[in-house]
């Protein structure tokens, strides 16, 4: 048997090289540059990185448009125009992220242990927090999410899928444990997420071998062929979709697999929460995206019932449990839940406008959660002496944010509003285009019960609303720090963002109509 | 004449409105100045609709004038396009004209602020949230795109809303909630018929045109799926039985400035959206829900007259009086008769300025004596003669005293009805008894009787506020006693409405010009009396 080596296209991994690449300078960098310049180091590799990553995606884009979309590294990896745009969106929310990520608060603490490794509550972390210590490995970590949520839309085999889902998530459970703060929370959630999420890769695993078994291929377009040309191995064939399926519907946060979600968000590092609920969400959709139009069309009739059911338990379970929510990053989380039923139904829809209409969707939905959890990082509570500590997390502090500081609270309004779906947000347009696609695949039914969840989940987002504007401020125990100003760009960025998608969506809307076909 | 019809008018008085509010907002300097600027663009809003209604041919009113229209997102076919006919025209022009009079009317009601609010800021957010409203206000009456349409419907819930929660009563927030989610929900409803509709219709780039849409070939039941969540939201909106308990609360809670934009011109976008897009894009469904919602209609008109017959708070009671009104008005729509049709167009105009005058001067009084129940205050007229001489103005043109402005219409809408259908106008002509007792029983025990000495030493109408009440009373009586010209313009818009129904047809060529002459008659006859 002969190995013969693939033809690897360097330019075409640019944007996966520039981050990956960046992430392993940052380690060096972790280990060799002088403490007092490491930091500053950091950010800016990592944020150049990003920023690079975003403008290989375009560069990469314009040679698409002209050449065609096409198999790089022999097919592990496909370059066409949905993985193309989810890789774009995903680099510019983590461009946008890792701002928030970047930022201290005036007085220079960031939103992460002085040293991960001390244990929470003892003389050590008094001593690293002491000395001014910060874990500038974090920068690094963010970069090698970012590298596999790159990787995971563009996959064109169950292998490289796999490999990207692990990039992309064991930085993530690393980061989720580092909080400055509520360290035991924070470290709690990592552990769940840790746990959780190798039970999903297992599932994942599963599913690909019986998918290998079924199929004697790990190839997506390969997979998709012999769906309709193998006889018999239904069973094999079927198990294996539904549980590639589960992995991936775990990654997206959708009911029954949610569990970890609330938790997870809830203890991570708010900065980290606004990355990875953004990113990944868009990282595992446009995975998702891909195995669903490329493989799942031969086997719509059994697979469908099961999406439907998920679909509608993700946006009625997300809806109505974050109505009850008192702490604010749990109410975004089942938000976040209810708005990964929301996308699914443009998945499910299976017609050419759905992906661009997914796509548009979690542009619109990356953005609007950036800037909220970017918003979140801010609103500090006082103790007793008045020093501003933690995040105010409790629904109760947030009252008469609007008129302590009304730039703040009307980004956030402008978020929840997009979340809620009003027009001239980015939001309205992606429901639209997204419960158009819907409608256009013949699921009107689960449109009517998506637009009936909408109604409902405007309660919970007017009320943070009413709280910030009509209530009176409940004495002074909630401030809003200034920090070094990076996460105020990121929240500007994200607002101009999303009133520019609610206003303009034009362009964006034909880059969607252009990226609407995958390559098989 | 050519020039001035070149302008974009519409897009001026949306976006000059617009622009000022943000300016306001955001300029600090201006916001210690910020009521007369409010003031003076709504004055300046106020005759650029004048000059743009020279523009106006008002012979040919059926049609859309004045039409604009660009490509906003092609990809989904929505077009910026505005234009207006009669009823268009009508309904704008009652927007501008109660703008500056609202504004007007709440000069001083900010003047007393929250603990550790600023009279300056406030007062500017205030102008600032009514000039969003005007410019949203004149958009969704333009609206040519069943797109742009739903998002003005949509995107003016958010200066209602924080001009219910931020300027009003105790209980505000509740208020304003309340009215949100009502109206939030409705409009999602309606967003499922919008999406299905662009999905069925001709779609391409301009997809959402009402002209585009009017012709689509849809199926029976996909157009009355359609017809009904577009019908639900502006039934909340309008606002019907059962789906109205959103109106009292927020009118008892709103400013009365807010009450009277709420009420007056903003409730009319349901009856408008009824005539505007119900009727022309789906005549079939239109029809096959006729019944059922011309029950609904006289069900609201009889349960507002009785329920507000039973109020303690004033403002509450204008709130119930006005489900009763919009009662009639969707009954002259739906019986889809040509007089009656007519009635219920110049029944919104006329309507917007009588509730506008009520609930302002019901504010005026309120503000005096700082409280909403009626029991509290007796014998105002010798206190307070001019208030209580205007509030029985605005109160018998509500309750149609030939001469006044309600008269008109409320004939107009009964004598069509009662030639297509005697039920639906027998029960009807009930709340006309019923008005009489909702309005004169209040003025009795507010005005009338022994005087309340604790109130005995309140002011009349200052300067400021009869020049509020003044425009208003002249507009009552105008309306009231030549109505000719305002009905030509609404005419040929209702003569079209009603084409669709064959029956119809036999009456259309004598009926508007008789029930006009009738009218006359009547009008001439009351006003002997």
């Amino acid at each position: 048997m002969n190995f013969v080596p693939p033809h690897i296209d360097w330019a075409a991994l640019t944007p996966v090289l520039i981050v990956l690449g960046a992430g392993l300078l940052g380690v060096l960098v972790a280990g060799f540059v002088p403490r007092r310049a490491r930091r500053g180091v950091q950010v800016a590799l990592a944020a150049l990185a990003t920023a690079s990553a975003l403008v290989a995606v375009v560069w990469r884009w314009t040679v698409v448009q002209v050449e065609g979309p096409r198999e790089i590294v022999g097919g592990s990896l496909i370059e066409d125009g949905p993985a193309l745009l989810a890789q774009g969106i995903i680099a510019l929310v983590a461009l946008v992220g890792l701002l928030v990520v970047a930022d201290r608060s005036e007085w220079g603490e960031d939103a992460f242990a002085a040293q991960a490794a001390t244990r929470p509550g003892s003389p050590d972390e008094d001593e690293a927090q002491r000395a001014g210590m910060s874990q500038t490995e974090v920068f690094p970590l963010v970069l090698f999410a970012t590298g596999g949520m790159l990787l995971f839309p563009a996959a064109g085999d169950l292998v490289m899928m796999f490999v990207a889902l692990e990039v992309l998530s064991l930085p993530l459970y690393l980061l989720s444990g580092m909080a400055r703060r509520r360290r035991l929370l924070s470290q709690e959630a990592a552990l769940k997420y840790f746990v959780l999420g190798a039970f999903s890769s297992a599932f994942f695993l599963m599913g690909a071998a019986l998918l290998y078994g079924f199929s004697g291929s790990v190839r997506l377009s390969e997979l998709a062929m012999a769906v309709p040309s193998t006889v018999g191995m239904d069973g094999l064939l079927l198990a294996g979709s539904v549980l590639l399926v589960i992995g991936l519907l775990f990654k997206v946060g959708a009911v029954p697999f949610h569990t970890w979600t609330p938790d997870v968000y809830q203890g991570a590092p708010t900065p980290i929460t606004g990355f990875m609920a953004a990113a990944t969400k868009i990282a595992a959709f446009g995975a998702l995206l891909r195995f669903a139009y490329v493989v799942v069309p031969g086997l719509g009739w059994d697979l469908e019932p099961l999406l439907w059911g998920i679909a509608v338990l993700t946006m009625g379970v997300g809806t109505v449990i974050a109505i009850v929510q008192t702490d604010v990053k749990r109410m975004l989380a089942y938000s976040s839940i209810a708005h990964a039923g929301f996308v699914l139904v443009g998945v499910i829809a299976l017609v050419e406008e759905g992906i661009g209409a997914v796509l548009f969707y979690l542009l619109a939905y990356g953005l609007a959660t950036v800037g909220a959890f970017a918003v979140v990082t801010l609103v500090r509570e006082r103790d007793g002496a008045g020093t501003v500590t933690g995040e105010a997390l409790h629904l109760s502090q947030w009252a008469g944010l609007g008129r302590r500081s009304p730039a703040l609270a009307l980004a956030m309004t402008l978020f929840l509003l997009s979340f809620a779906g009003i027009p001239l947000t980015g939001g309205f347009i992606g429901k639209f285009a997204v419960f158009a696609a819907g409608v256009q695949g013949g699921a009107t039914v689960l449109v009517v019960l998506a637009v009936l969840a909408s109604a409902a989940a405007a309660f919970f987002y007017v009320r943070l609303v009413v709280l910030m504007f009509f209530t009176e401020p409940d004495g002074e125990r909630t401030a809003v720090v200034k920090s070094e100003g990076l996460t105020s760009v990121a929240v500007a960025v994200c607002a101009l963002g999303t009133v520019l998608l609610g206003v303009v969506p034009g362009p964006v809307l034909d880059l969607a109509g252009q990226a609407a076909a995958f390559l098989p | 004449m050519q020039t001035i019809s070149d302008l974009p008018w519409l897009s001026i008085l949306i976006v000059v409105p617009l622009v000022a509010a943000a300016l306001i907002w955001l300029v600090p300097a201006l916001q210690r100045v910020a009521r007369t600027v409010g003031l003076v663009v709504s004055l300046l809003v106020l005759a650029g609709f004048v000059v743009m209604a020279t523009g106006f041919d008002f012979g040919a009113a059926a049609e859309h004038q004045l039409t604009e229209q660009a490509s906003w997102i092609p990809q989904l076919g929505v077009s910026y396009a505005v234009g207006v006919n009669g009823l268009g025209l009508a309904l704008v022009g009652l927007s501008v004209f109660l703008v500056p009079v609202a504004l007007l009317a709440a000069w001083r009601e900010q003047e007393v602020v929250p603990e550790g609010a600023v009279v300056a800021r406030r007062q500017a957010g205030f102008v600032a949230l009514v000039l969003a409203l005007e410019a949203t206000m004149v958009a969704v009456f333009s609206a040519r795109d069943v797109f742009l349409f739903y998002v003005v419907f949509e995107a003016m819930l958010i200066p209602v809303y924080f001009l219910i929660g931020s300027y009003g009563g105790p209980r505000r927030r509740y208020a304003a909630f309340k009215f949100l989610i009502y109206s939030l929900a409705s409009g999602l409803i309606m967003l499922v018929g919008v999406i299905a509709l662009g999905i069925l219709g001709p779609g391409g780039p301009d997809g959402f045109l009402v002209d585009t849409l009017a012709g689509a070939e849809l199926g029976v039941w996909q157009e009355r799926w359609i017809f009904i969540s577009f019908f639900i939201a502006f039934a909340v909106k309008a606002p019907m039985w059962p789906v109205h308990t959103w109106l009292p609360d927020a009118a008892q809670q709103a400013s009365p400035g807010t009450s009277a934009l709420l009420v007056g011109v903003l409730d009319k976008v349901g009856t408008f959206g009824m005539l505007a897009l119900c009727l022309p894009l789906f005549p079939e469904a239109s029809r096959w829900a006729a019944p059922v919602i011309i029950v609904l209609a006289v069900i609201s008109v009889l349960y507002g007259a009785l329920v507000a017959l039973g109020q303690r708070d004033i403002m509450r009671l204008v709130a119930f009086t006005s489900v009763s009104h919009f009662g009639f008005i969707v009954l002259g729509i739906y019986v889809r008769e040509e007089v009656a049709l007519t009635g219920a167009m110049l029944y919104m105009v006329a309507h917007g300025v009588s509730t506008a005058a009520l609930f302002l001067i019901s504010g005026f009084l309120t503000q005096r004596g700082g409280t909403q129940q009626i029991a509290a205050y007796g014998g105002m007229q010798r206190v307070t003669p001019v208030l209580a001489g205007t509030w029985l103005v605005a109160g018998l043109a509500t309750l149609s005293l030939p001469g006044l402005s309600g008269f008109v219409p409320e004939y107009l809408v009964l004598l069509g009805t009662f030639r297509v259908n005697i039920v639906a106008a027998a029960f009807a002509v009930l709340a006309v008894i019923a008005a009489a007792l909702y309005i004169l029983l209040p003025y009795q025990r507010m005005f009338t009787g022994p005087r309340n000495e604790s109130l005995a030493a309140l002011p009349d109408l200052g300067a400021r506020e009869k020049w509020v009440v003044a425009p208003l009373v002249a507009a009552m009586l105008a309306l009231g006693f030549v109505p000719g010209p305002v009905i030509d313009v609404l005419r040929p818009v209702a003569q079209e409405a009603a084409i669709e129904q064959p029956s119809s047809l036999d009456t259309a060529t004598g009926a508007g010009p008789d029930g006009s002459s009738d009218a006359a008659a009547a009008v001439a006859e009351g006003s002997e009396k």
